[in-house]
């Protein structure tokens, strides 16, 4: 079951757990990424391509499925304004064993950052900027090829 | 033909809006011809596509390399390097 949302709403880590327990799962996994504090950011903002980025999330889920048996995959972003310490995504993953949610898991998140349209601009004080793609994002998207 | 265009983050900033409709001339068919031909625009359209290596793009959705073709297309959408998660 694929479930992928983009949303403005605050992350709810519990509820979206909730949701992939249960039947015959013995494992889920999780990545969280959260709005980093350390270099005086105060903002950051996302932004996305509706319904591209939805599509594009939902391929990542749909590669993730056929590689690896999973009974669930979800990926929830969030968009709009948010502040340190927030949630920005959260990535679920439930399988049968361990080793299937785990990698699942570190597979979506890396090819996420790649492959799904989304931008970030970070604002400290009176400066925002937009955040520049990292060439180590690339390599670790790359490396489930 | 009647073409829509998007663009996001600094693109949509340096052009000052986020979406608009044009009507490229026959001799635009790729999106690399695209963005050249609104590089010629000038003012914040210049700016934006000054350096084409650094814009990415989409055709009706789906992610391209800039030598795509846009014959027929819809929407395309101009944009920097994604930068989610």
């Amino acid at each position: 079951m694929i479930r992928i949302l983009v949303s403005r709403e605050p992350i709810d880590l519990a509820a979206e757990t909730a949701r992939v327990e249960g039947g015959n799962v013995g494992a889920v996994a999780s990545f969280c990424g959260l709005v980093r504090a350390d270099d005086g950011v105060d903002q950051l903002e996302l932004e996305h391509y509706p319904g591209a980025t939805e599509a594009a999330l939902d391929r990542i889920a749909r590669t993730a499925s056929e590689r690896w048996s999973l009974q669930a995959a979800t990926i929830v972003h969030r968009v709009g304004p948010m502040r340190p310490g927030e949630r920005i995504v959260l990535v679920l993953t439930a399988a049968p064993h361990r080793r299937d949610a785990l990698d699942a898991c570190a597979y979506l998140i890396d090819r996420l950052k790649t492959d799904a349209p989304f931008w970030k601009r970070e604002t400290r004080g009176d400066d925002a900027r937009w955040v520049e793609a990292r060439d180590s994002d690339t390599a670790a998207a790359e490396r489930w090829r | 033909m009647a073409l829509t265009i998007l663009y996001f983050a600094w693109v949509r900033e340096r052009i000052g809006q986020a979406e608009e409709v044009v009507t490229p001339p026959a001799e635009v068919v790729t999106v690399a011809d695209l963005i050249g031909w609104l590089a010629k625009w000038g003012g914040g359209y210049a700016e934006a596509m000054a350096e084409p290596e650094r814009l990415r793009a989409a055709v009706d959705q789906n992610f391209v390399g800039t030598d795509a073709s846009i014959v027929g297309a819809r929407e395309v959408a101009i944009f920097p390097p994604v930068t989610g998660g």
